[in-house]
């Protein structure tokens, strides 16, 4: 079973790579009921967005 | 293909975006502004390249992308301390007891999207950005603002793909804790 710890690098990590069956399952399996988690992995996910809309952000002249 | 004056000018007409591109991913005005140079004449010396490509920006961007990792290579040349960088991962070893359960479990944050609305917010962002260490910020832009494969930022960085891992989930825990505390912590979600 794998602790919040190792969840919280495969989380991160799952925004670079492809993940092995395994791992996803094993994945899956700790976020379905671990809240702590899941949070953290939509807020990895948020990141990768606010870090594109700031990009776009400077794309546009008006703001 | 416009007039080479009237291509000119247009070109000259990006150089505040591309320079603040530049920035977010060097954080240092001057290199910015050499790649930035760099990139500016490499286009008009190819102004040819350009014919038959509907977006000016995108074109640059493209270039820009590229100088912008000849700068990176440039500097990583440099003497490095690989093991300050690596000590960073037990930096948030504190966040979990011995077990490695969260001492105290990350909350969720109220319709985040909503903060894409917000001028204010991207300032928050960008102080959290230059909050990180100068490498993981590389690592971590290279990722996400140049939008770079992890095997090209190891390539780059000359480091390992366990190494770049590291400074990649160091830069996401930072990030949405500095995120969580100056946006969305003490905010309350419903003035939002």
């Amino acid at each position: 079973m794998m602790s919040c710890k190792d969840v919280s690098r495969l989380v991160s990590q799952g925004q670079d790579r492809k993940f092995g069956f395994g791992e996803r399952i094993a994945l899956r399996l700790h976020l379905a009921i671990c809240a702590g988690c899941e949070n953290v992995e939509r807020q990895m996910a948020f990141l990768r967005e606010a870090l594109r809309k700031l990009g776009a952000e400077q794309n546009d002249p008006e703001r | 293909m416009p007039p080479p004056t009237d291509f000119r000018a247009q070109i000259e007409g990006q150089r505040d975006y591309l320079l603040r591109f530049a920035t977010l991913q060097l954080r240092d005005a001057h290199a910015a502004e050499d790649v930035v140079q760099e990139t500016l004449l490499a286009a008009l010396t190819g102004a040819a390249s350009f014919a038959g490509r509907s977006n000016l920006r995108t074109w640059l961007t493209g270039i820009l992308k590229h100088k912008i990792v000849d700068a990176i290579r440039r500097s990583s040349r440099e003497p490095s301390r690989p093991q300050e960088e690596l000590e960073g991962l037990s930096e948030f070893d504190s966040l979990f007891d011995e077990r490695g359960h969260w001492r105290e479990r990350p909350s969720p944050w109220e319709s985040p999207e909503g903060a894409f609305e917000q001028q204010e917010f991207f300032t928050v962002l960008e102080g959290c950005l230059e909050g990180l260490p100068a490498k993981t910020a590389r690592a971590f832009m290279m990722r996400e603002h140049l939008g770079l494969a992890t095997e090209a930022i190891c390539k780059e960085l000359d480091i390992t793909p366990t190494h770049c891992w590291v400074l990649l989930y160091r830069a996401r825990m930072a990030l949405r804790q500095c995120l969580a505390t100056r946006w969305f912590g003490d905010k309350d979600p419903e003035a939002r």
